[in-house]
């Protein structure tokens, strides 16, 4: 019966338009402060959620309950078909294999070089022949445009170049879904923008579902706005997208743990709300 | 007044059974896999190898100074001869294990402390977990197997240099001849004692390092928590070595004496 079940949620979760993560009515509350107060939305697979919302809006604190690194209060928490507000820390690792998270700051192992921190979790995690995950780190900071760094620590990198390790280090294992915690925040503009194309690319080249967490508005609507595509000769250009792409992107704006707002970019432009007017002026 | 002893009294039993929790987990980490092989011999390397030096100065000058208060204690009843019996009981029993643990949770426990502080506060440890690596296996299993095993080699070589230092005292300022010294260090000692002095420094290394992986593991509060984490790690590790030292002792009289 478990193995049917198993079995039909694996054959649900392969099909597009398949829901890859699920809040149902989520609550969080830190001793007396109430973080998350009925917190619901779905990520379509090979989607974007755009999370806005002022800082202590409860937007990182959605992506640890995602990840389990938080329990929420109540409320159903659904990741690839899996209960995680149900999991115990050893059966979140099954969980967790799928899942590549961007944390403020990159969070990179600083007594790491860039080509151990990439190549983490395969290194550490997987019996898989070094020459294979040398091989898949080598591909994956290539694909990121830092190949040339490779052998350097953290700590001798660019605030920009530290995020963009983060990105490889999370997609190094190929997860089918991406969480950015204010991946470009403290960046500047043009350092922000090739983070920005990162995420894109891995959306629509890798179909990688994602949510974005962030308060850079530029940032959310350039990501949400623009599509990646390869030409014929294998070039890839970031382009604006087409309207049914941008329908794939979709924004929710968290005040005080309480969605205020769910929809797309124009949606969100056309917004009357004073607390929305006020935020994206 | 009542409800900030009481706010106290819980955060003690909240720090308490977060304690216990980390060491049955790590206890859990031991037996069964992941292991992280690399780590644990690395962290042998660092706790035992690098502390060495510290070790062996704390160890020379104990037994130095030692011989030099008994040798002053002793002229008073003519019983210099027998400095030998005192520097080596004292040393083997006593002050190296407790010296040892001292330094190392000074050396080792603030550092640990301050690594997984560190890395608490940096989010390191939350990567960790999303990387799919329980950080106790791998940061605590290996640190506290080091720990356990480290301090009583570490504590071995203590106890040998300082009863050399002692020698180097007796020979040479209290003039006692060198093989009624080394006779009398023999003759001080028993095997009860030897097992008491290998006995306290598992405990101790289990202590130190257990306690600075939980006080680095809770860190708070960016890097003024660090600092803050450093200090109760050296504090609480030193009060509870020396409370340890006591308890150990005690049980020892009571069954072995």
């Amino acid at each position: 019966m478990a193995v049917e079940q198993a079995l039909t949620a694996r054959q649900i979760l392969s099909e597009p338009g398949a829901p890859v993560v699920v809040f149902d009515h989520v609550e969080l509350a830190f001793d007396e402060k109430v973080v998350l107060k009925d917190l619901s939305f779905t990520l379509i697979k090979g989607h974007t959620k755009i999370i806005l919302g002022a800082s202590g809006s409860g937007k990182s604190t959605a992506l640890k309950i995602i990840v389990g690194l938080l329990k929420a209060d109540a409320g159903v928490v659904w990741v690839n078909g899996q209960r995680v507000d149900q999991l115990s820390e050893r059966a979140l690792m099954d969980v967790r294999s799928d899942l590549g998270m961007i944390f403020q700051e990159g969070a990179l192992f600083d007594s790491l070089t860039v080509r151990e921190n990439v190549g983490y979790k395969l290194y550490e995690e997987t019996d898989l022949p070094l020459e294979d995950i040398d091989r898949r780190v080598e591909e994956v900071l290539g694909f990121i445009g830092l190949s040339e760094h490779i052998d350097k620590m953290p700590s001798e990198l660019s605030g920009g170049q530290r995020r963009r390790v983060a990105i490889a280090r999370a997609i190094s294992f190929k997860p089918s879904i991406m969480l950015y915690d204010e991946a470009t925040t403290g960046l500047d503009p043009i350092t922000a923008s090739t983070v920005n194309d990162e995420m894109i690319k891995l959306r629509d080249l890798e179909s990688v579902s994602s949510i974005i967490v962030t308060h850079q508005l530029r940032d959310a609507f350039y990501v949400a706005e623009h599509m990646a595509e390869r030409a014929a000769n294998g070039t890839v250009r970031v382009v604006p997208a087409t309207p049914e792409k941008e329908r794939q992107a979709e924004f929710i704006m968290l005040r005080d743990g309480l969605i205020i707002f769910e929809g797309d970019a124009d949606t969100l432009r056309a917004s009357t709300d004073p607390y929305i007017r006020e935020f994206l002026s | 007044m009542l409800s900030l002893i009481e706010s106290w009294l819980k955060k003690a039993a909240l720090e308490a059974q977060e304690y216990v929790r980390l060491t049955i987990s790590t206890f859990g980490g031991v037996f069964t896999r992941p292991f992280y092989r690399h780590d644990i011999v690395e962290q042998f390397e660092l706790i035992g190898w690098g502390s060495l030096t510290v070790v062996l100065l704390a160890g020379v000058f104990t037994g130095m100074a030692l011989a030099s208060q008994s040798g002053l204690t002793l002229d008073q009843f003519g019983a210099r001869p027998v400095v030998g019996r005192l520097v080596s009981a004292s040393m083997v029993k006593e002050l190296g294990p407790v010296l040892t643990a001292l330094m190392l949770t000074g050396r080792v426990g603030s550092g640990i402390a301050a690594e997984l502080g560190s890395m608490v506060v940096t989010d390191q440890i939350n990567a960790l977990r999303a990387l799919g690596t329980d950080p106790t296996r791998k940061l605590v299993v290996p640190r506290v197997l080091a720990g356990i095993f480290m301090a009583p080699a570490l504590t071995v070589v203590s106890d040998f240099i300082g009863v050399l230092g002692g020698w180097v005292i007796a020979r040479y300022q209290l003039q006692v001849n060198s093989s009624l010294y080394w006779a009398s260090v023999t003759k001080g000692l028993y095997f009860t004692d030897v097992w008491m002095g290998l006995s306290k420094p598992f405990v101790f290394g289990f202590l130190i390092t257990t306690i600075a992986c939980h006080v680095g593991l809770r860190t708070e509060g960016g890097t003024a928590g660090v600092g803050k984490s450093t200090t109760i790690s050296v504090v609480a590790g030193s009060v509870a070595v020396i409370a340890a030292d006591f308890f150990v002792t005690q049980i020892f009289i009571e069954f072995f004496y």
